[in-house]
């Protein structure tokens, strides 16, 4: 619109305009450094936590810090049931939610014609992704532990846990099946096999590893999530590892919460603060890394 | 025999759907036990004095549970944060989609899905440990526990999530549209503020209602770094309880199925509500306005 104007004044006045496209370049290049400061603001907040974390944390890692009990009330010794609590915990969860989502993930890609029951039943997917984690841990109180009977356990925060992760692994698993080029479905249906053996032989061996990366996440968000076990599975202190699924359990992300907050000597355990924070994001980085690598990998390959 | 495969298939296909019944089946079971445990507060206060009540005193005697404190903090913190997520993650976005070359792409995309990954604790871990003692010393303030803190903490909760819906809706609008802008003679930065963003709003609006809903219900950095103060605030420096921290923090010591137990689910049921009432929203907004192409427009 403005170029209709603009055109007949380039013949006449070309310094003017030239003026003008510098100013808007100008203007182009502040936008640009601002768009840029943006992203890094974000590189620098993620730096400056996990640096903060590793500069302090380091100095209270040692050996006998991941393999030992917790001492004179929690303000020496070691974090090793919390280390245990949450692998448990979150491997639990995975145990549970990932054949429960790749299922899911098959009948909504695979099966479902679209239309109205898909339809709610990703509206459900996305709300479920959308419950705060505190209003899971009440559900996992009134329904696990309370309603079952199960107690705080291992069990209850699996369920919860599972529950929590279950539209993550739905997701990825999607995104896997939907990678899996139409070619391969033709192929196998073609030859006459049935829909059941084109999935069970064809299309989930090719989406596996893209689903795998979904579960290293699932796992990951299972591992630092705190609200959803502090009512279910997670205790203040219990001198004893977890021998059933029935026992209630230590877990990091609570243990740095109970350390910083509840603890008998908040200043004096700071050091434990630390360690334990940065044993938690080491776990739940690193296995992010992997999986962020591992997709980065599958995309090259394809 | 082919009878037989076929009805086989039916059977593992029924199956299948049973399967992707869970999460409606986990959502309806959420529902039902917080309004199970919630509702029975009601006998003993109104659902209006509940919502509208200004003391949140659950242990006094005789109790008071007014949860307007609680919900004006949530509402607070999360206008706060988004004050700060929004423009933050937007632009990001932006970086990311449309000027970042594929090098700064694959370095910077990580870097915000480690954000989002960081364990909702360690971020309240870093308010208080950090934050907190910054904010006391630059403004002078009694404690740096505050909305102010637990509103940037949150914030870079909610910007990985509002900067890769948002990075998805800019990326989808269809390239001839940016063409034709370039094609008159506008620069890039023109065609992203006048063709990209305006075709991208309905992605962009999803984004930042997700972003907004994933602050409201984030409860451990409000827990350790909003302040704990169930008063209704009137400066970003007061201390504040929002709704999740107050279920957090008391839920421990609250008689089991007393008045306090319940009122606590009934907090659970407003902010399912409001998490909910988000969601829906933004799944209506991102399917009344798919884009699909430039015809769309």
């Amino acid at each position: 619109m403005e170029m209709t104007q603009a055109i007949p004044k380039t013949a006449f006045e070309p310094e003017k305009n030239a003026n003008k496209d510098a100013g808007r370049h100008a203007r182009q290049k502040l936008m640009w450094g601002l768009f840029g400061l943006s992203s890094i603001i974000n590189l620098a907040a993620l730096l400056l936590i996990c640096g903060f974390l590793v500069i302090n944390g380091l100095p209270a890692i040692s050996l006998s810090f991941l393999t030992e009990m917790p001492r004179d009330s929690m303000t020496a010794g070691g974090i090793l049931p919390c280390i245990l609590g949450t692998v448990i915990l979150s491997l639990g969860a995975m145990a549970v939610a990932f054949p429960l989502g790749v299922a899911s993930a098959i009948y909504l890609n695979e099966y479902a014609a679209p239309g109205r029951t898909v339809k709610i039943i990703r509206l459900g997917i996305a709300n479920l992704a959308g419950v705060p984690s505190v209003v899971f841990g009440l559900f996992g109180l009134a329904f696990f532990v309370t309603f079952f009977g199960l107690g705080v356990s291992i069990l209850s925060g699996v369920l919860t846990l599972a529950i929590l992760t279950l539209p993550v692994i739905i997701g990825t698993a999607e995104e896997a099946l939907k990678s899996v080029p139409q070619t391969y479905r033709e192929a196998s249906l073609g030859l006459g096999a049935t829909k059941w053996q084109t999935i069970r032989l064809v299309v989930l061996p090719a989406a596996m590893p893209g689903m795998l990366t979904g579960a290293i996440l699932g796992l990951s968000r299972a591992a630092g999530e705190t609200a959803a076990i502090m009512f279910t599975a997670a205790v203040f202190f219990t001198p004893y590892l977890p021998t059933s699924i029935m026992d209630s359990v230590m877990a990091l992300p609570y243990h740095v919460y109970v350390l910083a907050t509840a603890g008998t000597e908040i200043d004096k355990t700071r050091p434990l603060q630390y360690g334990t924070s940065l044993v938690l994001i080491s776990l739940v980085l690193g296995m992010n890394l992997i999986a962020i690598l591992y997709r980065a990998k599958l995309q090259k390959r394809r | 025999m082919a009878l037989a495969r076929k009805t086989k298939d039916k059977l593992i296909q029924n199956f299948f759907f049973m399967m992707a019944l869970s999460s409606i089946v986990a959502l309806g079971l959420i529902m039902v036990y917080l309004f199970m445990e919630g509702v029975p507060i009601f006998q003993k206060v109104s659902p209006f004095n509940f919502l509208f009540g200004s003391y949140w005193y659950p242990t006094s005697d005789p109790p008071d549970f007014g949860i307007l404190p609680l919900i004006a903090a949530s509402v607070a913190v999360t206008v706060v944060s988004s004050a700060i997520a929004i423009p933050l993650g937007v632009m990001t976005a932006i970086y990311l989609a449309e000027i970042a070359g594929t090098r700064a792409r694959n370095f910077f995309k990580p870097v915000v899905e480690l954000l989002a990954a960081l364990p909702s604790v360690v971020i309240g871990f870093f308010g208080m440990v950090v934050v907190a003692p910054f904010l006391q010393e630059t403004f002078d303030l009694p404690t740096g526990l505050n909305l102010l803190n637990a509103s940037i903490m949150l914030a870079f909760m909610s910007v990985p999530t509002i900067c890769s819906v948002s990075e998805d809706a800019i990326y989808s609008v269809p390239r001839e549209l940016k063409e034709a802008s370039l094609a008159l003679g506008a620069t890039h930065w023109e065609t992203i503020a006048r063709v990209v963003l305006p075709a991208s709003l309905s992605g962009i609006s999803t984004a930042v209602i997700l972003g907004m809903s994933r602050a409201i219900g984030e409860t451990m950095v409000v827990l350790m770094v909003a302040g704990g103060a169930a008063m209704i605030p009137t400066s970003i420096f007061d201390p504040v309880r929002p709704m999740p921290s107050s279920i957090a923090a008391e839920m421990a010591e609250a008689p089991f199925r007393g008045d306090h137990y319940h009122a606590l689910f009934a907090i659970g049921v407003v902010l399912f509500v409001f998490t909910l009432v988000f969601n829906i929203v933004a799944a209506y907004i991102a399917d009344k306005h798919k884009q699909v192409g430039a015809a769309t427009l």
